[in-house]
């Protein structure tokens, strides 16, 4: 049972993350099934309702789609992959800048920082 | 439908007032962690809804029945403390279980403790204390009630046999039922928890979603419980 969950952030939003960003990787494509909730609930350790509203919550995005009797399975194809990956990185950048902004950079600062950072690398 | 309600439920013990008019209602498909320090009053409100305290005011039912024989049968409960005759043997509590407990899914007990490799002729007093907590659970997890109460299932087991127990309870549990599990340990267990209730002094100081509760504090429940109860 890996803790992979930091404990202070509502643990649905992290899984919605965390199966976005597999769809981003291609870990999951187009048309694959999810695993069924239990199952997910038992890998990572929590709560069979709390997998269910992460799945409720990419249904309703319309990036999982539910068969009644089967299961679910992603429902994507690439325009949708491109904003997931939009939505992701948006977010990313925003943590980036609420960060260094507490530390007292300014968004200049911080987009030179962001470009010596990719050169010398 | 509910499964636990509590209204203005108190008890005392002499002067001392263990629970203070507790209004209370828990949901079918939920897994609640009863929380709170020593002293706060969760061993007695489990003992209440079990039937082995009776309330000095108040109501408490459970499926919308006072505590009988019938609520009983709804309940499986799993006491803080080792609680079966500790010369019988894994293979002869089974035997006990089916006898007791109509509910009781003796093929799926048997397949647990199998994966466990337990040794069907061990007698309990001879099993580790982790491996005797293990059984404990098996057979409370492999009745189908509708409320399941859990006192301290994890005290003092290491994190290994602390997974194992909390995979079984998420494994096992179904959605017609209420996993009440009361415990300090709270960052062992809180990202299995639907719900946490925070016991202070026999009050209800809180009642919440566990993911409403980390976004509205922006902590976990552990850090929330923290500072509530800092001594």
């Amino acid at each position: 049972m890996p803790r992979v969950f930091s404990e202070n952030v509502p643990i649905y939003l992290q899984l919605i993350e965390m199966l976005k960003v597999s769809i981003v990787t291609g870990e999951y494509k187009a048309d694959d099934k999810l695993p069924p909730v239990r199952e997910l609930a038992l890998r990572y350790g929590v709560n069979p309702n709390t997998v269910q509203r992460a799945y409720s919550e990419l249904e309703r995005e319309g990036i999982v789609q539910s068969e009644r009797t089967s299961g679910r399975y992603i429902n994507i194809d690439a325009q949708k992959i491109n904003e997931l990956k939009k939505g992701i990185s948006e977010e990313y950048i925003r943590e980036l800048f609420e960060r260094l902004r507490q530390i007292g950079l300014s968004g200049k600062e911080i987009k030179n920082l962001v470009n010596k950072w990719e050169e010398n690398k | 439908m509910e499964t636990l309600v509590c209204e203005g439920l108190s008890k005392s013990y002499g002067s001392k007032l263990a629970l203070n008019r507790i209004d209370l209602r828990l949901e079918e498909g939920r897994i609640v962690g009863l929380l709170g320090p020593n002293g706060s009053g969760k061993t007695t409100l489990i003992k209440l809804a079990s039937r082995l305290l009776v309330p000095s005011e108040g109501r408490i039912t459970i499926c919308g029945e006072e505590p009988s024989e019938i609520t009983k049968a709804l309940i499986s409960y799993l006491p803080d403390r080792n609680f079966l005759p500790d010369w019988m043997n894994s293979e002869e509590l089974l035997q006990m279980y089916g006898d007791f407990f109509g509910d009781f899914d003796e093929v799926k007990a048997l397949e647990m403790l199998n994966n466990l490799n337990i040794d069907m002729k061990m007698p309990i007093k001879k099993m580790s204390k982790g491996t005797r907590d293990k059984v404990q659970l098996i057979l409370t997890m492999s009745r189908h009630a509708k409320l399941y109460l859990l006192d301290e299932p994890i005290a003092g087991v290491d994190p290994a046999s602390r997974d194992y127990i909390l995979n079984t309870i998420i494994n096992n549990y179904d959605e017609e039922a209420t996993v009440l599990i009361s415990t300090h340990l709270i960052s062992d267990v809180e990202s299995v928890l639907d719900e946490a209730i925070f016991l202070k002094e026999g009050e209800i100081f809180l009642h919440k979603n566990s993911d409403e509760l980390r976004e509205e504090t922006g902590k976990s429940i552990d850090e929330y419980f923290r500072e509530v109860f800092r001594c």
